[in-house]
């Protein structure tokens, strides 16, 4: 972290100097420079950041739980190797992601325990049930598709240890998807029962899908100072319909539907889709884990972390007595 | 050395055996990754959960391989041998089936994922006994794999001489582990421990002699299971001591697993694995 030499960052609005420091950091951003942990930088973009670098490492890790319960029913060699790599991905991202939050001043184990009190959120999405083996594949195509939108917008951004963490994601995402669109294919190509379920899953998950990308642009917050500072490049409908021009047609090329109420219908003029706005205050009730399964995902995080005490503590313990001198021979 | 075996020349009284010998190789195997991968995304630490998840996924692919001579020497492809056999046609030993969980871990369990051995395993689940276990395993996974990398069956080999690079990064992480573990807190020192007491009978079980023993080894295929336990001996006894683990020479191995007679664990690890192939056994999911 700079700091001046009166020991003060100086980085809020009213600090002495602030305005300058934000101008010349402005001018940098708008030059496409990358901001390094060490940089000054505002208080307010480094909030932000861990905000949503924790939400993102959260994500990945509450991510892991849907689809790592299906490990274990896995229905061939191949799809259970496959599933074990991209859980193995996710939790693996969650960790690099935890990483390039703590290089903003905040610990893994601060982020792990706000996730577990319930205090810091993650997607949507991972607050509901993965109920059979067609939900694996939905949520490893469609959701995988989602965010690659998403992470591929954020890893232009201007935080450099963020970008270049999502770089690496995006491109084990890329392997991801096409693993995911390879199972959602042989279910919507199989037998009855599996079209049927591939098909059961598609309605289940449409609108967390739908929400995915966060509220309209019209009620979100965030975005403006978002991308003026080059955190975000998109906004979220801009997200929302890039997600959708490009794998709507791909569904309805695998003879799958989206459910009626959403009436998403393509406009000749614009090219753009029009869809049924999803229903926000839902949304925020999701998300702040009113959701069908967020409890028990919290419940199975902090149990998770519990387990894991005794072997942190060995861990820092066996690392300690590592680093003690040598007695003398 | 005489001539190698290959599909086409492998002597016709030798073949049961190069059968059993596979069968055991790949059911060993697939267990081992399916046991190890139940932690997958759940896992006590992340760079824990990372590296269970890598070894179970290489684990996996042994197995695959292996099932994959076995379908070149006539038995069924690969995905029908792991999803459609029943526990009393695997050849693992009882060692690798055995659950995540400590024996006398409470019945109940509270459901969090609708999926009951996932909860079993958040609410009791014992990495202590998947660490130790997986440090035994290993141990003897790359002795009988440099064994059979000079084996005159030469599909056998050539796959081991493979699977070699991959196994150096799972002994890697089972001695520095079990080093940090045992060399950590009173409490990790005991956990370690209860496990290992657990697991030993178990372990030993992992060189079982089938019959196929000496004919295997008499026709240079694969050492006998007791010059491979030897082996294995001399190689982790000096890391135990290290670990302050003391062997019970007195325990009785737990055999029955290479003729097919198996605990509770191998079935309730194959209703898990085999519940969605067997909704529909001819389907390609």
């Amino acid at each position: 972290m700079v700091q001046t030499v009166l020991g003060q960052r100086n980085d809020k609005p009213g600090d002495p100097g602030y305005e300058e420091s934000l101008a010349r950091f402005e001018a940098r951003i708008a030059r496409g420079d990358k901001v390094e942990p060490g940089d000054w930088m505002p208080d307010a973009y480094r909030q932000q950041l861990i905000r949503l670098i924790h939400v993102h490492a959260n994500s990945e890790i509450c991510g892991a739980l849907p689809e790592g319960t299906w490990i274990c029913h896995a229905p061939s060699l191949k799809r259970k190797m496959a599933l074990v790599a991209k859980v193995q991905d996710e939790v693996g991202h969650g960790q690099l992601l935890y990483r390039a939050a703590e290089t903003l001043g905040k610990s893994r184990e601060e982020m792990i325990d706000e996730l577990i009190s319930g205090k810091a959120k993650y997607s949507n999405v991972f607050h509901y049930p993965a109920e059979s083996w067609a939900d694996v594949c939905v949520i490893a195509w469609l959701i995988d598709a989602a965010a690659i939108v998403n992470q591929k917008m954020m890893a232009e951004g201007s935080y450099g240890p963020y970008a270049r963490a999502l770089k690496r994601i995006c491109y084990e995402e890329a392997f991801h998807l096409t693993h995911g669109y390879d199972m959602c294919i042989s279910m919507a190509t199989g037998t009855k029962l599996q079209r049927d379920m591939l098909q059961n899953a598609i309605n289940r998950w449409w609108e967390p899908i739908m929400m995915f990308h966060g509220p309209s642009d019209k009620e979100s917050k965030h975005t403006e100072q978002l991308m003026k500072w080059r955190i975000k490049l998109k906004t979220n409908d801009q997200q929302r319909q890039e997600f959708l021009q490009k794998y709507l047609p791909k569904l309805f090329n695998l003879g799958l539907t989206v459910p009626a109420e959403w009436n998403l219908k393509l406009d000749p003029q614009t090219k753009e889709w029009t869809y049924a706005e999803p229903d926000w205050e839902k949304f925020i009730g999701v998300v702040r884990g009113g959701g069908p399964v967020s409890a028990q995902r919290l419940e199975t995080r902090r149990l998770s972390h519990e387990q894991g005490r005794w072997i942190r503590e060995a861990l820092t313990a066996a690392a300690r007595g590592q680093r003690a001198p040598m007695p003398a021979a | 050395m005489s001539d190698l075996f290959n599909l086409k020349n492998l002597p016709t009284d030798l073949k049961p055996a190069v059968v059993d010998l596979l069968y055991r190789l790949a059911d060993d195997s697939i267990l081992i990754g399916h046991r190890n991968s139940e932690w997958t995304g759940i896992g006590p630490i992340l760079e824990e959960d990372i590296a269970f998840s890598s070894m179970a996924q290489d684990k996996m692919g042994h197995a695959a391989a292996y099932y994959t001579l076995l379908h070149e020497l006539g038995e069924q492809d690969p995905d029908t041998l792991a999803f459609m056999r029943d526990a009393h046609d695997f050849r693992c030993c009882q060692f690798v089936a055995l659950g995540n969980i400590a024996p006398d871990a409470p019945a109940e369990s509270p459901d969090n994922c609708n999926n009951p051995t996932r909860d079993r395993l958040m609410a009791h689940g014992d990495w202590a006994i998947s660490f130790v276990r997986q440090f035994l395993f290993v141990q003897a996974d790359v002795v009988r794999n440099s064994a059979l990398e000079s084996s005159r069956y030469d599909p056998l080999a050539s796959l081991c001489r493979k699977i070699r690079g991959e196994l150096r990064y799972h002994t890697m992480h089972a001695e520095s582990t079990l080093r940090h573990l045992a060399h950590g807190t009173d409490d990790s020192r005991d956990r370690i421990k209860k496990s290992f007491v657990y697991l030993w009978p178990y372990a030993l079980g992992l060189f079982e002699a089938t019959a196929h023993d000496q004919a295997l080894a008499d026709a240079c295929i694969c050492p006998t299971q007791a010059d491979l336990q030897r082996e294995w001996r001399a190689r982790i006894d000096p890391m135990l001591a290290d670990a302050g683990l003391t062997i019970d020479e007195s325990v009785q191995p737990k055999f029955g697993g290479r003729t097919g007679k198996h605990e509770q664990a191998l079935v309730d690890a194959l209703a898990d694995m085999q519940k969605v192939y067997r909704l529909e056994p001819t389907a390609t999911w």
